[in-house]
């Protein structure tokens, strides 16, 4: 039965194409000298170069992490390049006509056409195409409603105040060893502000893609709900077949305002690596969002690749009342590991939070949740729900549960549930009995397994979720 | 239709099936019955090829198929239907999706056209009904929470909606009261037809009383030692396993 298992899960990477573009890339290596490159390529204002060479130096006081259930060689960020743009972007397009055609094809093969979802989808996409946001659509639609959508290094000149007023205040610039290193060399990202009572009238989506050989992808992204506004976010990733492993270190902050949510969800399939653990993308992110009063901040992800994932979308529910959400699907099999969770920190009376997360292991794969639910002292009524499932398909692979819960208030409540199943060859033969093959079996049974946190997703957007674990969405039941 | 000839198989390194012979025609219903450990279960599992039920020696045709050659889902397209005596519950999947996605995989399998899911959802309604199970059943989660009964009856509607050619059912009766059993047998009576045949495989006389059979064979120690009509399953009911003797308790051991 395993072997039919196998079979169905070894699944070639798709997205494992290489983009022939000419780009300008820095040589490898990093110092004070390199930072100070980025900024002046990007013409940086003295105060945001300032920022990078502090955060620079904290970087370097640091030690690289190694609590999580990770083992990997030592990353050498000596011999990575910091920088790498496809040269044609150098004078920016207008519109989509002066894109570099080979460049769309690339995201066509990604299945998003740009020109298809401009008319169709009514997505905005601001794609990251090795660090330089290559194309922005939507965005006068966008601006007609006061929704700014721009790429980082953007708004650092037409929004400087918005820039430095929130900038590292979710997610300092020496946090930790990643944040430190993304703060330093942070080369592009998106930007979003949803002005005072906006809803935004579309779903904001971005696809990173990462192309050039031997380039950390160090993205930012900083997205400022105001008082009373609404704004759903999309990132999808994907990054072309390599021997080497690639760093990806972003930095994602959400500030949502008195009575604002945001909603953001990610579609991760980066690189796994071959079957032998050769290759794939080291995926260390930190993300982290701060609700103020009423405030929400909803986080669903699906991560399916990557060799290494480290990463716990966070919130910090500073306001009272206010609402924190992580849905999380985390596939790993082959020699794929994940460390990755969730931490809601409660500050505000009243606060809610509620965390699902389903694991699935496969192959010999490790696949850790690691959540922290901390009630402060002042978080009155502040509840918690945590539901943690793991699924293990086969013999050889781990699901592990790290959770932490610190409560210094009586009257706070957390409850934690887990459980662990396997995919069982009593479940297998009922679906091949019933005319199904193995491999939509297991997907089929790996979806029922995640449907709490699909229907979290975008409509849109939940369709290629279920792309990605090969599953077909449940036809609708009146 | 389906033809069984001398089937020896084996689980693990038991062997269970020890030269087991079977032939059943078009429309006919044939009940097996035999005590505990004859091989009852595992004749379905053989069959339906069940990974780790392994075929030793003989041979088996359907529709002039050699079945043994055939993968599992490959054998249910050809129209091969088991009735599970413990049906598992598959957590998230709606009966629904799972039956759509399995009767268009039978569907493709016979070169039509896959159902929309207006067309599904209507013929599923029907189903429902006739097996007496609330409509929101195509709701819930495959066999999840469901009572023994509900799951029995779940087995029986997959069937009505899978239009069988050979149905296999494995003690559909365990576990039912009287009036679960009346539903599960009119269930089963509604699809028998000219085209289509039956394995009940049952412990009692019972359900006999509500499906009829056309024939009456009693396996012990994985083979037929007794074949014959409806009269004989009375008999084994007042007279029990006892007279065959050793065989049976060989096989209980």
């Amino acid at each position: 039965m395993s072997e039919q298992i196998e079979q169905a899960l070894s699944r070639k990477y798709e997205a494992g194409f290489v983009s022939d573009i000419e780009s300008e890339t820095f040589a490898a290596g990093l110092d004070e000298e390199v930072i100070r490159k980025i900024s002046a390529m990007k013409n940086e204002p003295q105060w945001l170069l300032e920022w990078r060479l502090k955060a620079f130096e904290s970087w370097q006081k640091m030690e690289e992490p190694e609590w999580a259930h990770l083992h990997y060689a030592k990353i050498d960020y000596q011999a990575i390049s910091y920088y790498s743009a496809p040269k044609s972007m150098k004078d920016k397009p207008k519109s989509l006509d002066e894109v570099d055609p080979e460049l769309l094809r690339t995201y066509e093969k990604l299945g998003i056409p740009l020109y298809e979802q401009q008319m169709l989808a009514g997505v905005a996409v601001d794609a990251v195409f090795d660090s330089v946001s290559v194309v922005t659509t939507f965005r006068e639609k966008l601006e007609e409603a006061g929704v700014i959508f721009c790429p980082i290094s953007e708004a650092v000149h037409r929004f400087p105040d918005l820039v430095k007023k929130y900038l590292g205040t979710v997610v300092p610039r020496s946090d930790n060893y990643f944040a430190a290193l993304n703060s330093a060399v942070f080369t592009d990202g998106s930007f979003v502000y949803i002005p005072k009572g906006v809803r935004s009238p579309m779903e904001l989506s971005t696809y990173f893609r990462i192309n050039e050989q031997n380039t950390g992808q160090f993205e930012r992204t900083l997205i400022i709900a105001d008082e009373g506004s609404y704004v759903s976010y999309l990132e999808g990733c994907t990054a072309p077949q390599r021997d080497e492993n690639q760093l990806h270190a972003a930095v994602v902050e959400l500030v949502a305002l008195d009575n604002a949510k945001i909603k953001y969800s990610t579609v991760q399939n980066w690189y796994p690596g071959d079957e032998n653990g050769k290759g794939g993308i080291y995926n260390f992110v930190t993300k982290r969002g701060i609700c103020h009063t009423n405030a929400h901040i909803s986080w669903t992800q699906v991560e399916t690749g990557s060799a290494i994932t480290w990463k716990y979308p966070s919130c910090i529910l500073k306001g009272d009342n206010s609402v924190g959400e992580f849905y999380s699907v985390a596939l790993a099999r082959g020699k794929q590991q994940a460390d990755t969770g969730t931490k809601m920190i409660h500050l505000g009376k009243n606060t809610k939070s509620t965390i699902i997360s389903k694991g699935i292991s496969a192959g010999d794969a490790n696949n850790a949740y690691r959540g922290l639910v901390q009630m402060g002292p002042n978080a009155d009524g502040a509840r918690n729900f945590t539901q943690c499932d793991s699924l293990l398909i086969g013999d050889q692979c781990g699901a592990h549960t790290f959770p932490y819960i610190e409560s210094r208030n009586p009257s706070a409540i957390v409850e934690h549930e887990a459980t662990t199943s396997k995919v069982s060859d009593e479940q297998l033969f009922l679906c091949q009995q019933r005319g199904l093959n193995a491999e939509k079996a297991v997907s089929m049974i790996v979806n029922g397994f995640c449907k709490e946190v699909f229907k979290e997703l975008p409509m849109e957007f939940a369709v290629e979720a279920g792309k990605l674990l090969e599953i077909s969405l449940e036809g609708s039941v009146g | 239709m389906l033809k069984i000839h001398n089937l020896h198989a084996k689980v693990e390194d038991k062997t269970i099936l020890k030269g087991l012979s079977l032939e059943i025609k078009p429309g006919e219903v044939h009940a097996i019955m035999g005590p505990n450990g004859a091989g009852k279960s595992t004749l379905g599992y053989v069959l339906s090829g069940r990974d780790g039920y392994e075929v030793i020696d003989g041979q088996v045709e359907l529709g002039g198929k050699d079945l043994l050659e055939l993968e599992t889902e490959e054998r249910a397209r050809e129209g091969l239907f088991l009735a599970f005596q413990y049906p598992v519950e598959i957590p998230g999947v709606s009966n629904m999706e799972f039956m759509k996605e399995s009767v268009n995989a039978m569907r493709e399998a016979r070169g039509e056209e896959p159902l929309s899911a207006a067309e599904f959802l209507k013929k599923a309604k029907e189903a429902c009904k006739q097996v007496h199970l609330p409509l929101d059943f195509l709701k819930r989660g495959v066999n999840e929470g469901f009572s023994g009964g509900e799951k029995k009856r779940n087995e029986i509607m997959q069937m009505i909606l899978l239009e069988p050619k050979l149905c296999i059912l494995d003690e559909s009766d365990s576990g039912l009261d009287i009036d679960a059993l009346q539903v599960v047998a009119d269930g089963v009576n509604s699809q028998r037809s000219p085209e289509r045949s039956f394995i009940v495989v049952t412990h009692y006389q019972r359900l006999l009383d509500y499906i009829k059979p056309d024939f009456v064979h009693i396996l012990a120690d994985g083979k037929i030692v007794k074949s014959g009509d409806a009269s004989l399953a009375l008999e084994v009911e007042k007279e029990g396993y006892a007279w065959l003797g050793g065989k049976a308790q060989e096989a209980d051991a």
